[in-house]
């Protein structure tokens, strides 16, 4: 499924909660599927550090895609980092480097992205993006 | 106690502040987060509009009417800060933008005077990094040696300890009157005693204590005092350092600038008198008149008054919040302003927040600025719930029902 076509699910998605107690039990329930990250990448290497909560991100590139998988210690936090996972991972890195993340606007998540002081989220965006730079920047040395 | 006629009553005085009406995602707001900084009365609100609606201009400069009425309302707000903390005189008093930049100050200018490689300064397990960071900076560049009274499991000072650390290398202590993460109160005056019988001045961070209670500086005999007016009722960006005379006179200025001088020439500059040599450039006197006008109303609430409200409030807290299946609270001292600071069962302080936040209740999560004490107690934060004279009975019975509905979201 096209990136864009993921963002829109996510947004019709929310689209039927009016109340923000509604919103926040559907993240909760996002957190707990998280798929669970390898213990071997729940390390300083792969820690992304927010004032408030932490997240772990791991990147496994197979020259085409990368599939990133996480975690955090905050169920809400997760919530919003399987949203991401969902919308970024299984991407090429030029998918990810061009990447308009609009549905956090739309969702109300915004709040959650706060530069400074923040759960870690902004930063997991900046990494994401870095790792798809990365990666692009090795493939077109290897081609 | 019989309260005394004039006392306002609870909705009066929440009347005073404007923005506790507020409505958050629907509910009432319930402002929990008071140790990081207080609503403001209308009578503050009014008296920062009237500088600029009515008198604004650079104080101590103009030979015009206008400086004339604003330097009178900033030397008064100097007296006011004076009298309500009772220096003996307002030479002590030294604006600042606040209790970070006032501990900043002053180890930076007494590292310069007295400071030595090999001397030490004491600071407690309980301090906010704005008392922890300006030291370890100073030791560095002086090649002094930070030491730490440590805490137990009540989070309150081991006295012992302290007695301990103190020896003829220790040129000054630096403590918290009380702490912000735990809300326990420091028991200064014993601290300030033993350190004055071996002849060691003690700076108190009185930026949670300024508005619990009556703060004396002479009864205290502390050296120094320090606090932030935002966190008592005033405008942010404007604080004071105290500091005895004495002290003052032979510490050298740790900003350069206009006003704080006598007379400039390229080759050398003397210095103004106390206190304008510390108060280098346009100071923000707006706000020092602001503060001025919030310790006047916090006068006439009563010191006494609010203190024996805020013990009620914390009593009431700390019974309801006990009695939930699955709290912690971390700090239990016999001594605490009204701050509670806890965990739930094993909930992520974070998720916690976010749903007390949407149910209208603003409280901290995280390390509060004291890290140390959160390695102390082995956690990443807390939720800390800090309350003051304006909040209620029902607003605490408010985040009781917001916990429970947080412990059902989460488990």
């Amino acid at each position: 499924m096209e990136l864009n076509q993921v963002q829109n699910n996510i947004v019709e998605e929310f689209a039927v909660f009016d109340d923000w107690m509604d919103k926040y039990n559907f993240l909760i329930e996002l957190g707990k599927e998280l798929p669970v990250i390898d213990p071997r990448y729940k390390t300083k290497d792969f820690l992304i550090e927010g004032c408030q909560s932490k997240v772990w991100l791991h990147p496994e590139f197979d020259g085409e895609i990368i599939t990133f998988t996480a975690d955090s210690d905050a169920i809400i936090t997760r919530g919003i980092v399987s949203l991401l996972i969902k919308v970024l991972s299984g991407r090429t890195p030029k998918e990810i480097i061009a990447a308009n993340l609009f549905f956090i606007d739309k969702i109300g998540l915004r709040q959650n992205l706060s530069p400074t002081r923040s759960n870690g989220l902004l930063s997991m965006v900046r990494q994401i993006k870095l790792y798809a730079l990365a990666y692009d920047t090795k493939n077109k040395k290897t081609n | 106690m019989v309260k005394p006629e004039t006392l306002k009553n609870i909705n009066e005085i929440r009347a005073d502040f404007p923005l506790l009406n507020k409505s958050i995602y629907n509910r009432r707001l319930v402002y929990f987060d008071n140790g990081a900084t207080t609503q403001k009365p209308q009578c503050v609100i009014d008296a920062v509009s009237d500088v600029y609606l009515n008198y604004n201009a650079n104080i101590h400069r103009g030979v015009h009417t206008l400086s004339d009425l604003s330097s009178a309302a900033y030397e008064n707000a100097r007296e006011i800060v004076r009298s309500f903390i009772n220096a003996g005189k307002r030479e002590e008093i030294v604006f600042t933008a606040g209790t970070t930049a006032s501990i900043n100050a002053i180890a930076f200018s007494f590292g310069e005077r007295y400071i030595k490689p090999g001397d030490e300064i004491v600071i407690s397990h309980l301090e906010h990094h704005a008392n922890i960071v300006p030291w370890q900076m100073m030791c560095q560049r002086k090649k002094a040696i930070l030491r730490v009274i440590p805490i137990n499991d009540n989070g309150e000072i081991i006295f012992d300890e302290y007695l301990k650390l103190l020896n003829s290398r220790t040129k000054l202590i630096s403590v918290s009157q009380v702490s912000n993460a735990l809300g326990t109160v420091l028991p200064v005056r014993l601290i300030i005693d033993a350190a004055h019988s071996a002849d060691i001045p003690v700076l108190i961070d009185g930026a949670q204590g300024i508005q619990h209670g009556v703060v004396d500086v002479k009864k205290m005999n502390c050296d120094f005092y320090v606090f932030s007016g935002h966190k008592i009722y005033g405008p942010t960006g404007i604080g004071m350092l105290y500091g005895k005379e004495k002290y003052l006179d032979e510490l050298p200025p740790y900003q350069g600038g206009g006003d704080m001088v006598d007379k400039v020439t390229f080759e050398k500059t003397t210095y103004n008198e106390l206190p304008f040599k510390f108060e280098a450039g346009t100071m923000n006197y707006v706000g020092a008149i602001g503060l001025g006008k919030a310790l006047e109303y916090v006068l006439d609430i009563g010191r006494d008054n609010i203190a024996e409200m805020e013990q009620d409030l914390l009593k009431h807290a700390t019974d309801k919040l006990s009695a939930i299946n699955g709290i912690r609270i971390f700090g239990n001292s016999e001594n605490k302003i009204p701050i509670i600071s806890f965990l739930i069962k094993n909930i992520h302080q974070y998720d916690a927040g976010m749903i007390l936040d949407k149910m209208g209740i603003a409280v901290r999560t995280g390390t509060h600025c004291a890290q140390p004490v959160m390695d102390r107690f082995g956690i990443d934060g807390t939720i800390r719930a800090s309350m003051c004279f304006y909040n209620t009975i029902e607003e605490v019975d408010s985040l009781v029902e917001g916990i429970e509905k947080v412990i059902e979201m989460f488990s």
